[in-house]
Parts: C-alpha cells; sequence; structure tokens
C-alpha cells in the first residue's frame, strides 16, 4: 500500500514535469524541469530495487548530460526566444495524436495480462550491485568493450565538430 | 506491491510525451531533451521488467541505453553548436539548407 502511495507520488511528478518540459517557453526552464523529472526517476529505480542504476541516474544523466544541456543552452541563449513561436503549426493535430497513442497503449495494457505477474517477486534473489557486476563482467563483456569505443567516438566526434576550423 | 502494468502506463505515458514534443517543438534543444524522455521510458520498462521477472538482463541493458544517451548528447549538442554558429538559429524550421 505505502509503495502504491510513493509510486503514484513519484508517476504524477514525472508525467507533470515532463510536460512542463515540452511546454516551457524558456529551454533554461525545460532544463530544471527536467532535473525534477530525472531525480523522480530515480526514486522510481529505487522502487524497483535498482539502486545501482538510480545512483547511475543521478550522476550520468543529472549530473552529467544535463549540464552539458544547461552549458550550451546558456552558451547559445537567443534572445528572440521571447517571441518567436513555441510550437510549429501542426501542434493540436500532434497532441490529439498523443493523447489517441497514449490511450492506445493505456487499452492494450489494462486489457491484457503479464505472463507470470502471478507468481510475483517477492524473493528478490539479489539484484544488488555484485550480481550486476558479475553479470556485466562475464556475460555482457563484449558489449561492455564496445560502448566504451561510443563512448570514444562520442569523444572524439564532438571535439571534432565543434572546434573552429583553422586557416593554414 | 505495485503492479507491472502501472510502470508500463508510467512509461507509455513518458514516451508519448516525448513523442508530441519531438514532432511538435521547434527549438532544436527541446526536441533533444524529448529524446532523452524517450530513452528514460525505455529504461523505466527494461528495469520494471527486469524486477518483476526475476533476471537482471533488464538492469544491463539500462546501463547501454545510458552510455548510448551520454554519447548522443555530446554528439548532438556540437552539432547543435555548429549549426548555431553557421545558421544563426536554433529553430529546426528554418534549417531549410537540402530545400531545392
Amino acid at each position: 500500500m505505502i509503495n502504491q502511495l510513493i509510486f503514484a507520488y513519484f508517476a504524477a511528478v514525472i508525467i507533470v514535469s515532463a510536460v512542463l518540459v515540452i511546454t516551457r517557453r524558456n529551454p533554461v526552464h525545460s532544463v530544471m524541469f527536467m532535473l525534477l523529472l530525472f531525480f523522480h526517476i530515480a526514486g522510481v529505480f529505487v522502487l524497483l530495487n535498482a539502486e545501482f542504476l538510480a545512483a547511475v541516474q543521478l550522476i550520468v544523466y543529472a549530473g552529467a548530460i544535463l549540464i552539458l544541456f544547461l552549458f550550451v543552452v546558456i552558451l547559445l541563449s537567443v534572445e528572440q526566444e521571447a517571441k518567436a513561436a513555441r510550437a510549429n503549426r501542426f501542434w493540436p493535430w500532434l497532441a490529439g495524436f498523443g493523447f489517441v497513442i497514449a490511450g492506445e497503449i493505456a487499452l492494450l495494457v489494462l486489457r491484457g495480462s503479464f505472463p507470470g505477474e502471478g507468481k510475483l517477486a517477492v524473493k528478490h534473489v539479489g539484484a544488488g550491485v555484485k550480481e550486476l557486476g558479475v553479470e556485466l563482467y562475464t556475460k555482457y563483456l563484449v558489449p561492455f568493450e564496445i560502448s566504451s569505443v561510443i563512448l570514444l567516438v562520442g569523444l572524439v566526434g564532438a571535439v571534432m565538430l565543434a572546434k573552429k576550423k583553422t586557416r593554414e | 506491491m505495485v503492479p507491472l502494468s502501472w510502470y508500463v502506463l508510467l512509461s507509455a505515458a513518458l514516451f508519448t510525451i516525448g513523442i508530441v514534443g519531438v514532432l511538435s517543438r521547434r527549438n532544436v534543444f527541446i526536441i533533444l531533451m524529448s529524446i532523452e524522455l524517450m530513452l528514460n521510458a525505455a529504461n523505466i520498462n527494461l528495469i520494471a521488467f527486469s524486477h518483476y521477472l526475476q533476471n537482471l538482463t533488464g538492469q544491463i541493458f539500462v546501463i547501454f541505453v545510458i552510455t548510448v544517451a551520454a554519447a548522443e548528447a555530446a554528439v548532438a549538442l556540437a552539432l547543435i553548436i555548429l549549426l548555431a554558429r553557421n545558421r544563426g538559429t536554433v529553430y529546426v524550421d528554418e534549417f531549410n539548407l537540402l530545400k531545392g
């Protein structure tokens, strides 16, 4: 019961701040609501016994990615923001389509059932950091190494793209 | 005990908000943030199923998704800086270089 109340609080804040993220005029406000959203998503992860991923969510998303966004938004802060149109001219249609899609998914989820939901996990065989690390470094070692290559490509690509061209 | 369908509904709502944000906003920063919203919706789904199936694979995949999101944010923000420097705007409907 208390879990459901906590989940309801997290879900409500997540949905409201997500809507605020995509509707605010000032991108800095959007980034701030995104920060609130990431904290509450980390709360949902804790509720699902994924403590390590909650910490990673806070450190990587809220700490690194969002600060990068904030820096670039402030760097490129444009003065016409206050009077420019926020959305393109199709936005009422797109919002309507969004409601339709969400309603369809909700209908499917509520009318169907997930296999194995009856024998739900009260036992909770260890999903701690240790088990996660063992799994990551044995079974998923190759994807893990490949993800380091992705990070390297991201690093080099960002530097190459953003550096000024020098004329020789 | 929170039912699994609640998590799926939450992530569906978050994903839909992200789709609407990507398709309807003009500011390229908000579009990128909406993409992050969609990735987070997928993460919630993965972790919820990982918890209810008692299988750690979902959590491993969330780590990879976060890695890809970090690399994507770095490259995309570099592209935005380049675009803003060359075109002087951050609104996607003014980027019409390929229009004949």
